[in-house]
C-alpha cells in the first residue's frame, strides 16, 4: 500500500499553448500556415480564376459567359500571336546560347586571383541588381535611331554612313532586345558559374595538366562535365525568366514596330489590359504555360540523370 | 638518365621568401624525400619541380634540360596528390588512361598499361567502378596507377599517405618502397612524417622555414645531425635537449648543469675542449638512455625522479625530471618503476650530441 | 600553374575582361552622363559635326531638379522604398518559418508542400497579372500599395524558403538537441539558437528580396494607376513620357536615381547578395 501510495504522483497536464509548440507537427503547421495563405490566395487562386477567365468571353466591366476554347482557336489564328510565339522561342534559345557562353567565359576569367577581384565581382553584378526597367531606358537610349550613341561610334569608326534604325526595323529590334536581355543575364550566368567553379578542387585541373591535357582539353574533359548539374539549373532559371520577360520588350520596343517584337507577356498585356479584352488576354497569358511545364520537366529530368550519373 | 638538379632555387610570395636557395642533385633512380614541419617549403619546391609553381630565380634541370620555361604536361613527370585528385565523373580505367589519351596513345596500348598497372597495384577488379565508390586506400592505388601508366622520367609525391588512417599508412609504405624497386623511377616524396621519410628515402632533404638543413642517407641524419633541429626532427620519440655549461672537471672534460654532470670521453672531449666555460646544447636520444646498473661508470651516471610511465610492450617509455629539464628515456620492457621513483640513468657515451646554444650547428 | 609568355595573360585575361567591363558597365555611364547634360547637348542628332556624346563641358542640375519638383518622383520613391521593405519583412518572416518546417521538422506531406512551393516559384508573374488585377479589384485593394504589398511575397517566400531551407541544413542537430536538452522548448530552440545562427542567410535572402522586390513592374504597372500611388519603375516609364515624346534628360536622371537606393543597399551586403544567388542554385 505504501508503496503504491509513492509510485503514482500526478503531473499537471502541460498546458495547451505549450503542447503545440512542442508538437512537431503541430509546430510545423502553425509554421507553414501563412505561407500557404499567401501562396494559395494569390498564386494557386489566380491560376485557377485564371483558366476559368480564359474560357469565357469577359471583357473589361463586362462580365462573361462560357465559350469553352473559342478564345484559344481565336489567338491560335492570329497571326500576331503566332509572331509572339516564335519571337519568343527565338528570343529565349539566342539568349540563352549567348548568356550561357558568354557568362561562362567570364566565369572562368573570374577564377583567376587577380588584383581587385572583390570589386570586380561587385560591379560586374550591376546589370543584374539594378531594376530592369530603369536601365533598360538607358540602352533604349542608347539604341534610339536619331540620338544613338552606337551609331555615332559606328560612325566615326567609318562603319556605317547612314543611320542604322534599330528600333524601326523589325528585324534589329529584335537584336536591340537580344542583346538587352543578354547584358541583363550574362552577370547572374557568370556569378552563378564561379560559384560552380569554385567546388572544382584546382587539384584535379593540376592533375590534368600533368596528365597532358592543354587547357582547352581540361575545360572539355573535366571542367565542363562536373560543371553541368549547376550549368543546367541556371539555366533553368533563365529559361522560365526569360520566356516570361515583360519589362525589356516593354520599354524598348512595345511589341513594336507593327507588332514586329511582341513575345507572350507583352502580348497578352496589349489585349488584356491595353483593349480590355480580358478572357482573350487570359489566354495568351496562360498558353505560355504548357510551354514551361515541359521545358521545366525535361530539364528536371535532365538534371536527375546528370546528378547521379 | 632521369637526374633532377635543382641549382640555387628560390620562390617569393609577395614579400615572403617561401623557398630559400636550395641547391640538390638528385640522381637517377634515387628516392629522395623533402621533410619538415608544415610550411616549410617542401611542398612548395615539389611543385616547382613539377610546374604548378613558378620559380622566382634558379634552374631546375630533368634529365639534363633546363625545364624552368616548360608547362607540367612536357617536362614528362607524374604525380600524386595528396588527396588523389581523382577525376570524379570518370572510371578507375578511365581516370588512369586519361593522360594516355591525351597524349594520343593507340587504345590497345592504352589498355594494355593500364591492365599492367592494375596487376602490379592489385585494383584490377576495380577498373569499372567510379572514385566515389572506392575506400581511401584503394583511391591511394588509383592515383599510383594514373602515375605509373605514363612510364614518366620522375614520379612526384605530395604527401601521399596523410589521408589514410595509421595502419594502411604503414601497409602503403611498404607497397611503395616495393614499387620503387621494382620500378625504378627517380622519384621525389613530400612529406611531414619522418618515419615515412626514414623508411623510404634513399636520401632524407630536411627543410625547416625555406632553408635546406641538412641532407643525407636516412641513417647519417640520425647519427650526425648537422643541427638541432635535425636532430630533434628525426627519431622518435624526439631527441632529449639540456642546456649544460663546459667544465674542467680533475682534468676530465664534463658537460654539467643542475641536474646532472656528465664526463665527456677521450676524442669528443678534446673537440670541445675549445669550448671550455660556454653553455652548449646537449643531446641524447631515449633510446640511449638506460637504466643505470653497477657496471655503468659514475660520470655517466644522473640521478632522475620518474613522471610518468608509458608502456608500450616493445620498451617502456619514462617521462622523467632531471634538474630543471624533462627528458624521455627509452627502457628494457621488464625495468620495474613507476611515479615518483627517483631513478638512476646512464647515457651510451658514444651517443651524446653537443650543439652551439647561438647557431644551433652541430659541434 | 606555368602559362607561358607575358603576353598571353593580356590577350587571354586582360583583353576579355576589359571587354566584359566595358559591355556591362556602359549603360550605367551613360546614365549617369545623360542625366547631367543639358537639354541642347542632348538632342543632337548623331552625325552633327563635332559632337561628342562622352562627356559634357556644362553640367547640369536642371534635369535632377525637373524630377523632383514637376514630377512625383519623390512619392515614387517613397512608395517603392516602403512596399519592398514590408514585402521582404514579411517574406522572410514566412521564408524563415517555412524553411525551418520544411528542413528540420518531420511531418505528413513534408516532401510535396516543399515541391509545391518549388513549383510556384516557377510561375511567372506574367501568367498570372490578368486575373490576379481582378482580384485585387474585388479586394478594394486596387491602386493601393498593399496590392503589391500582398501580392510581392508569392515570388519572395518560395526564394527565402529554398534559400532558408539551404542554411537550416548546415545547421548541426546536436545544436537544437542539446538546446532541448537543456530546458528550451521546439519554438524556443528556434528562436533563440537555430535562427540567429542562421542570420547569415537571413541577411542573404533580405537583400536578395530587397532588390527582386525594387525590379517588379508588372503588377505595379497594372494594379495602381494613380500618379502619388505609382512606384519608381511604372512613374518612370508612364510619367516622364508624353505621347511620342521622351523627357530623356529626366528620364535618365530618374533611372539613376531610382537606380541609387538598390545599389547602395547592395553594396553593403554584396557578399550575402552573392551567396544568396549562389546558395540557391547549388542547393
Amino acid at each position: 500500500m505504501a508503496v503504491e501510495a509513492i509510485t503514482t504522483f500526478n503531473t499537471p497536464p502541460q498546458p495547451r499553448r505549450q503542447r503545440v509548440l512542442e508538437d512537431e507537427r503541430w509546430l510545423a503547421f502553425m509554421l507553414l500556415v501563412p505561407t500557404v495563405i499567401l501562396l494559395g490566395l494569390f498564386i494557386a487562386y489566380p491560376f485557377v480564376r485564371g483558366i476559368l477567365l480564359s474560357v469565357t468571353n469577359t471583357r473589361v466591366g463586362v462580365a462573361g459567359d462560357f465559350v469553352g476554347f473559342a478564345n484559344y482557336y481565336k489567338i491560335w489564328n492570329d497571326s500576331i500571336f503566332r509572331t509572339a510565339v516564335y519571337n519568343t522561342f527565338l528570343y529565349t534559345a539566342v539568349t540563352t546560347v549567348f548568356k550561357l557562353g558568354l557568362g561562362l567565359w567570364l566565369a572562368i576569367l573570374l577564377n583567376r586571383n587577380f588584383r581587385g577581384k572583390a570589386f570586380t565581382r561587385a560591379f560586374i553584378l550591376l546589370p543584374f541588381i539594378i531594376p530592369t526597367v530603369l536601365s533598360t531606358f538607358a540602352w533604349r537610349w542608347m539604341f534610339d535611331p536619331t540620338f544613338s550613341v552606337i551609331n555615332w561610334t559606328l560612325y566615326h569608326l567609318g562603319v556605317i554612313t547612314g543611320r542604322i534604325n534599330w528600333l524601326g526595323d523589325p528585324d534589329l529590334a529584335m537584336i536591340s532586345i537580344i542583346v538587352v536581355n543578354i547584358w541583363r543575364g550574362v552577370p547572374f550566368f557568370a556569378i552563378s558559374l564561379l560559384a560552380g567553379l569554385q567546388t572544382i578542387s584546382p587539384e584535379l585541373n593540376e592533375a590534368a595538366a600533368i596528365d597532358g591535357a592543354k587547357p582547352w582539353q581540361r575545360f572539355w574533359h573535366i571542367t565542363w562535365p562536373l560543371l553541368l548539374p549547376v550549368t543546367m539549373v541556371v539555366v533553368l532559371f533563365s529559361v522560365i525568366q526569360t520566356l516570361a520577360d515583360f519589362q525589356i520588350v516593354y520599354v524598348m520596343t512595345g511589341g513594336g514596330p507593327a507588332n514586329a517584337t511582341h513575345l507572350f507577356a507583352t502580348y497578352a498585356y496589349q489585349i488584356g489590359v491595353g483593349t480590355g479584352l480580358l478572357s482573350e488576354g487570359a489566354a495568351i497569358s496562360l498558353a505560355m504555360f504548357p510551354v514551361l511545364l515541359l521545358i521545366v520537366i525535361i530539364q528536371l529530368l535532365y538534371i536527375r540523370r546528370v546528378e547521379t550519373r | 638518365m632521369a637526374q633532377v638538379v635543382l641549382k640555387s632555387i628560390n620562390k617569393f610570395y609577395d614579400a615572403v621568401h617561401a623557398v630559400k636557395d636550395v641547391n640538390l642533385q638528385i640522381r637517377d633512380k634515387e628516392f629522395v624525400v623533402f621533410v619538415g614541419p608544415s610550411g616549410c617549403g617542401k611542398t612548395t619546391t615539389l611543385r616547382m619541380i613539377a610546374g604548378l609553381e613558378a620559380i622566382s630565380s634558379g634552374d631546375i634541370s630533368i634529365d639534363g634540360q633546363v625545364v624552368n620555361e616548360l608547362a607540367p604536361m612536357d617536362r614528362d613527370i607524374a604525380m600524386v596528390f595528396q588527396n588523389y585528385a581523382l577525376y570524379p565523373h570518370m572510371s578507375v580505367f578511365d581516370n588512369m588512361a586519361f593522360g594516355l589519351k591525351m597524349r594520343k596513345f593507340e587504345k590497345k596500348e592504352i589498355t594494355q598499361r593500364v591492365k599492367a598497372a592494375a596487376d602490379i597495384l592489385g585494383i584490377g577488379e576495380y577498373l569499372a567502378r567510379k572514385p566515389r565508390q572506392l575506400s581511401g586506400g584503394q583511391r591511394q592505388r588509383v592515383a599510383l596507377g594514373r602515375a605509373i601508366v605514363r612510364h614518366p622520367k620522375v614520379f612526384l609525391f605530395d604527401e601521399p599517405l596523410s589521408n589514410l588512417d595509421a595502419k594502411l599508412r604503414v601497409q602503403m609504405r611498404v607497397e611503395l618502397k616495393k614499387l620503387h624497386q621494382r620500378l625504378g623511377t627517380t622519384a621525389v616524396y613530400v612529406t611531414h612524417d619522418q618515419v615515412e621519410a626514414m623508411t623510404l628515402g634513399d636520401r632524407v632533404v630536411v627543410m625547416k622555414d625555406g632553408v635546406v638543413q641538412q641532407v643525407g642517407d636516412p641513417l647519417e641524419l640520425y647519427n650526425r645531425p648537422a643541427n638541432k633541429f635535425v636532430a630533434g626532427f628525426i627519431g622518435s620519440p624526439a631527441m632529449n635537449f639540456a642546456t649544460v655549461t663546459m667544465a674542467d672537471g680533475n682534468g676530465r672534460i664534463t658537460a654539467k648543469n643542475a641536474g646532472l654532470e656528465i664526463e665527456i670521453p677521450g676524442a669528443q672531449a678534446e673537440r670541445l675542449r675549445a669550448h671550455l666555460g660556454r653553455q652548449l646544447m646537449l643531446g641524447i636520444r631515449p633510446e640511449d638512455l638506460h637504466v643505470a646498473h653497477a657496471g655503468d661508470p659514475k660520470g655517466l651516471t644522473f640521478n632522475s625522479r620518474v613522471e610518468v610511465v608509458e608502456k608500450l610492450g616493445s620498451e617502456i617509455l619514462l617521462d622523467v625530471r632531471v634538474g630543471e629539464d624533462s627528458m624521455v628515456a627509452a627502457v628494457d620492457p621488464t625495468t620495474q618503476a613507476k611515479a615518483q621513483d627517483q631513478l638512476q640513468l646512464a647515457v651510451n657515451p658514444e651517443r651524446l650530441h653537443f650543439f652551439d646554444s647561438r647557431t644551433e650547428a652541430a659541434l | 600553374m606555368i602559362e607561358g609568355a607575358k603576353w598571353r595573360t593580356w590577350v587571354y585575361f586582360y583583353l576579355p575582361m576589359a571587354f566584359f567591363l566595358l559591355f556591362l558597365l556602359f549603360p550605367f555611364y551613360w546614365m549617369i552622363i545623360t542625366s547631367f547634360r543639358p537639354d541642347g547637348e542632348l538632342y543632337r542628332p548623331w552625325n552633327s559635326v563635332n559632337y561628342n556624346p562622352f562627356w559634357t563641358t556644362k553640367p547640369t542640375l536642371e534635369h535632377v531638379r525637373y524630377l523632383f519638383e514637376e514630377t512625383l518622383f519623390s512619392a515614387w520613391l517613397w512608395n517603392t522604398t516602403f512596399i519592398a521593405l514590408v514585402s521582404t519583412a514579411i517574406s522572410l518572416v514566412c521564408g524563415v518559418f517555412a524553411g525551418y518546417a520544411l528542413s528540420r521538422l518531420n511531418f505528413p506531406f513534408a516532401g510535396s508542400l516543399g515541391t509545391g512551393i518549388f513549383i510556384t516559384y516557377l510561375v511567372p508573374q506574367t501568367l498570372l497579372f490578368i486575373p490576379l488585377a481582378e482580384i485585387i479589384r474585388n479586394y478594394n485593394l486596387g491602386d493601393t500599395s498593399w496590392s503589391l504589398i500582398l501580392t510581392y511575397p508569392t515570388f519572395l517566400i518560395p526564394f527565402c524558403t529554398w534559400l532558408m531551407m539551404g542554411y537550416f541544413k548546415a545547421v548541426p542537430k546536436e545544436l537544437e538537441e542539446c538546446a532541448r536538452i537543456d530546458g528550451a522548448s521546439r519554438w524556443q530552440a528556434m528562436l533563440y539558437i537555430i535562427i540567429p545562427v542562421a542570420i547569415p542567410g537571413i541577411l542573404s535572402a533580405g537583400i536578395f528580396a530587397f532588390t527582386l522586390s525594387w525590379n517588379e513592374f508588372i503588377y505595379a504597372l497594372v494594379f495602381l494607376s494613380s500618379p502619388a500611388q505609382k512606384t519608381v519603375p511604372v512613374g518612370v516609364t508612364s510619367e516622364l513620357i508624353r505621347g511620342d515624346v521622351f523627357f530623356w534628360g529626366p528620364l535618365m536622371a530618374g533611372a539613376l536615381l531610382g537606380s541609387i537606393p538598390v545599389a547602395v543597399a547592395y553594396s553593403f551586403f554584396v557578399e550575402h547578395y552573392v551567396s544568396g544567388l549562389t546558395g540557391s542554385v547549388k542547393g
